[in-house]
């Protein structure tokens, strides 16, 4: 017994010490650091695009980038997770370490804010004169992602955020003609859905609710009013915001049991328990899609959209950018990705596969049919106000307020409370 | 002992694993929702149709599950066996000191070692991921940013549970064949080599089992301390778990995969875990 | 000198671990403290002395008390839950039963699995969907006529039902441990109290249960912190909603969604102390006991 022990014990011993070694050498060999002295330079990619589509879209532009630079490989370091929220804090971890990836994706607009104030990133002014970028996209996106006349990221999308899902044979069942185009008509929709025993309007988590919100403000204020409130001393104690939370409210009070996230808010639409979802315009792919990450469903009949009520004109927008990080390693390769992330090429790669459209105002129009048509088309047209859940309206900590507030709310229903969270949050962090 | 006490034992005893039995099926609701999930296509994969099972069986769901978690798997062998190695060897060195060759303070020091297993570590992530930039400089070695900085994280913060473990193990090996020992003129290392190792392996069994598990599972420390070329298994499930639009039954496949080195490492040791416990590690 | 000799090899071997825990633990346990007591806000900013400010201030948000209220309720449901289940399933194995292995192995898998690995499937399992609308739990509920529920959505009780997938991955360490804890009475002592005439739950009541004290005293150490610091579970089930909102949460979001570091610190010290508060008594109670003995 004793020296089957003995034995038993020397073997783990000689164990840790070799494995430790070829663990620690093995590792050391098999990772050569990004940038090295090796033939092909890497450049990493820092994202947060696992998913079926944009997981694709995101390769597609890998494509692209290899064969334009044969120099660099692509590295993608891309980690999952509630809309980028673990990406965001590995993000952070690195960026405070001074050990920054060589490019990665954010919000363009406000969510970038904390890294410029931080100093971690580097302006693109010149990349923008270099490629003429002011020509090709809005003036109005370039105005809303500037920061004191300095622009710190190439936006490669554009999603739209005030989209309203609805169910056309629910609400043909209920009587309601067809998509609301105001508050007070979406509320009477509501109320005739619900007497109908289907769930009028289905929500997912809370931060879905705190999409709806900027749904319901933009639709009560007004493009100008709305976009008004995330300039620095804005009045949010004004009655016209009461008013848009007490809609808000009326609103929410026809919500469906919270469903765990967005997805299965819109299925209880696409499968006719539910009429009306207002979520973002990546739900257009999460119907539409073959059963690899959709529902398959088929569109106008199945589902349809409208602009969310009181909001027609208006792009409630946000995007997905890519920035150069202060002390990237592979700067020379970072600069070479941004540029194929701001060609046409590359994002006509990009959108059609992530289910949106580009931010670049000539995109080759065939490519997005359906839903992205009916996008690209008021894209060109709309007048743009920046969302608030998805960063271009406020910065992190505001929309970290904002998003307790809303939770809150959810459980108090308290009006007053409400608005009081939303200005102070808004009198700390509007800069 | 009367028929009647025997009939009234065989009955009880029949109640008792009919019980047990009710127990084992409650146990096993989540995992028979992960495996039917797992064969299921995709467009049967839904929680509407958690409880059936699928009407058409495929396994295309398990080999892009393989595929995506295949280059985490190796990893997390690296980083799970060297780590958990490691802890038992501080651990046991640790335990051994702390109980049998203890020094003025050796209480103390341990209370002041167990207070470490009760560190919050989300909160604590962005000083030490700078901890571990600085250790890369300092020694011009890769610790942040690949396997080893990883390894030292679990290893140090597994110091605590690992030497309890230990020390209350070898609280129960009689002071007269350490003391034996020593009048043989065996140091300490040499007592303990021929001593105390050669009785240690239901302990060494709880420290694996422990450890194993929480550095095979582990997300966090993972992927804040480590590059995407050292990611372990984890990371690479939460990749398929986390993304917006859920193949369901990938996901389920992978967590699957992913569990398997772990629940075979309990059904290796489970004996000696056992065993372990009984003789006092972590009694209290 | 020659007692100094006889110590000082052993305070050598520890001393790589008392280095290692020096700068890992209290370290970080300084920074953290230290960072809690400054207004550092935001990330750029340097951080000046407040001293207890951040202390106070934090009991004036709604939030804070909503996930202190949480965690005391997932604390208490979970403990409970899985002392008493794993100590009832080692009570009725003790005895020695046939296929103890295995389900012993069964019980105690779940420890085996990481929350990332089964979060989604307790999503489902909990899904607050009523009725016709019924899937997981209570779909199976309304087929064998039990009362449907909210599971963690429920407003007053879903910390509760928040606490099952812990208790699942936890009970059966406890019997485990229990089981040891049965196994290690002396058969004689039993034997001794049924010769005085005690019945046989009367041997359980004044022979088996006070010599399981350590180990239940141990296990609810074990639940306890555990209890106190979670997060995988209710991220990977909830993730980072008000509704399901706990301190260790709350310290994420300070941390990486607020950029509220000095918030964030002053959480996480709130986690330390909290546990600090039932675990130091303890382990002067163990280490006096063992003196004793």
């Amino acid at each position: 017994m004793r020296s089957r022990w003995t034995a038993a014990a020397a073997a783990v011993m000689a164990g840790v010490l070799s494995l430790s070694a070829c663990g620690g050498g093995g590792d050391q060999a098999a990772q050569p650091s990004p940038g090295g002295g090796d033939a092909k330079k890497q450049v990493e990619v820092f994202s947060w695009w696992t998913g079926p589509g944009e997981a694709d879209g995101l390769q597609a532009m890998r494509k692209i980038f290899e064969q334009q630079n044969p120099s660099y490989t692509f590295f993608d370091a891309a980690v999952a997770g509630g809309s980028g929220d673990k990406a965001k804090a590995l993000l952070q971890s690195k960026l405070q370490a001074d050990t920054p990836p060589d490019t990665f994706q954010g919000h363009a607009g406000a969510e970038l804010q904390g890294y410029i104030k931080a100093g971690d990133l580097e302006e693109l002014n010149s990349l923008y004169d270099e490629l003429k970028l002011k020509d090709v996209f809005p003036p109005q996106l370039i105005e809303q992602i500037s920061v004191q006349g300095k622009i710190y990221s190439v936006p490669v999308n554009i999603h739209r955020s005030n989209v309203l899902w609805f169910n056309p044979a629910v609400l043909e069942e209920a009587g309601v003609a067809g998509a609301p185009k105001t508050l007070e008509e979406f509320v009477a929709a509501l109320e005739k859905v619900k007497a109908k025993g289907k769930i009028p309007l289905s929500v997912g988590s809370e931060w879905t609710v705190t999409h709806l919100l900027e749904s319901v403000l933009l639709g009560s204020l007004g493009t100008d009013a709305y976009n008004a409130l995330f300039k620095p001393g804005a009045d949010w104690n004004s009655p016209q915001v009461t008013r848009a939370l007490e809609q808000f409210k009326t609103i929410l009070s026809y919500a469906g049991d919270p469903q765990d996230d967005w997805q299965p808010a819109a299925k209880q639409v696409a499968d006719g328990e539910a009429a009306f979802n207002i979520m973002g315009d990546w739900a257009y792919g999460y119907f539409h899609n073959p059963p690899e990450g959709g529902l398959g469903k088929q569109s106008k009949t199945d589902f349809d959209w409208a602009p969310a009520p009181g909001t027609e004109g208006t792009y409630l927008w946000l995007s997905d950018s890519f920035t150069l990080p202060k002390g990237a390693k592979n700067r020379d390769g970072a600069l070479a990705w941004l540029k194929v992330a701001a060609s046409k090429e590359g994002q006509d790669a990009f959108n059609p596969k992530k289910g949106s459209i580009p931010a670049r105002k000539d995109a080759d129009q065939s490519l997005y049919t359906d839903y992205l048509a009916d996008a690209l088309k008021d894209w060109s047209g709309d007048k743009l106000a920046g969302s608030i859940q998805h960063g271009v309206a406020v910065n992190q900590p505001w929309l970290a307020a904002v998003n307790e507030a809303v939770g809150l709310f959810m459980g108090t229903k308290d009006v007053p409370a409400l608005q009081k969270a939303l200005a102070e949050a808004a009198q700390a962090n509007a800069q | 002992m009367t028929a009647v006490a025997a009939g009234r034992r065989r009955a009880s005893t029949g109640v008792r694993i009919g019980v047990l039995v009710v127990f084992v099926v409650v146990f096993l609701i989540p995992i028979y929702v992960l495996l039917v999930t797992s064969f299921k296509p995709l467009t049967e994969a839904d929680p509407g149709q958690a409880w059936n099972l699928p009407r058409t069986w495929t396994v295309e769901a398990w080999r892009v599950a393989w595929e995506k978690l295949a280059p985490g798997l190796w990893n997390s062998v690296l980083l799970a066996v060297p780590g958990s190695l490691l802890s038992c060897a501080l651990g046991s060195m640790n335990g051994y000191v702390l109980s049998k060759w203890r020094f003025p303070g050796a209480d103390l020091l341990f209370t002041l070692f167990l207070f470490g297993m009760f560190i919050p570590y989300q909160g604590v992530m962005i000083p030490l991921v700078q901890l571990l930039v600085g250790l890369n400089e300092l020694t011009g070695l890769q610790f942040y940013g690949a396997i080893p900085g990883l390894v030292l994280a679990h290893v140090v913060y597994g110091i605590p549970i690992c030497t309890l473990i230990f020390r209350n193990y070898y609280v129960t090996i009689p002071d007269e064949l350490i003391e034996a020992s020593r009048v043989d003129g065996a140091g300490m290392l040499r007592t303990y080599w021929s001593v105390v190792l050669p009785v240690s392996g239901p302990a060494i069994a709880v420290v694996i089992i422990w450890q194993f598990t929480s550095l095979w599972n582990d997300f966090l420390f993972a992927v804040f301390l480590t590059g995407p070329q050292s990611w372990p298994a984890t990371v690479m499930l939460n990749n398929i778990a986390g993304a917006q639009a859920t193949p369901y039954s990938q996901q389920m496949a992978a967590a699957i995969l992913a569990s398997v080195p772990t629940m075979l490492i309990y059904v290796l040791l489970g004996r000696f875990f056992m065993r372990g416990l009984m003789a006092g590690a972590l009694k209290g | 000198m020659s007692r100094v000799r006889t110590w000082l090899p052993g305070l050598l071997l520890v001393a790589p671990s008392i280095v290692a825990i020096g700068v890992f633990v209290y370290g970080m346990l300084g920074w953290n403290f230290r960072l809690a007591m400054t207004d550092k806000h935001d990330e750029v900013s340097e951080g000046r002395f407040v001293g207890l400010e951040n202390f106070i201030s934090l009991w004036d948000q709604p939030r804070w008390h909503i996930s202190v209220n949480h965690a005391i309720m997932f604390t208490i449901a979970f403990v409970l839950g899985a002392l008493v289940l794993g100590w009832f399933l080692a009570f009725l194995m003790e005895k020695g039963i046939r296929g103890e292995g295995t389900f012993r192995a069964i019980y105690l898998f779940p420890m085996a699995v990481s929350f990332v690995a089964t979060g989604i499937v307790w999503r489902w399992l909990m899904n607050s969907g009523m009725e016709e609308r019924a899937v997981g739990f209570n779909r199976l509920f309304d087929a064998i006529g039990l009362p449907q529920w909210q599971w963690f959505r429920d407003p007053d009780w879903g910390m509760a039902a928040m606490a099952l997938p812990a208790i699942w991955q936890m009970s059966g360490y406890v019997m485990a441990l229990f089981l040891a804890g049965f196994r290690g009475v002396p058969e004689e002592l039993r034997e001794a109290a049924r010769v005085d005439g005690c019945t046989e739950w009367g041997v359980y009541r004044h022979v088996v249960l006070p010599l399981l004290r350590p180990v239940t005293l141990s296990a609810l150490i074990i639940l306890g912190h555990i209890s106190l610091k979670v997060f995988d579970l209710i991220v990977a089930v909830s993730g980072k909603q008000i509704i399901t909102d706990v301190p260790a949460v709350f310290m994420w979001v300070a941390v990486f969604d607020s950029h509220d570091p000095a918030k964030g610190a002053t959480i996480a010290s709130y986690i330390v102390l909290s546990v600090a508060v039932f675990v130091i008594p303890y382990l002067i109670w163990s280490v006096r006991r063992e003196r004793r003995s």
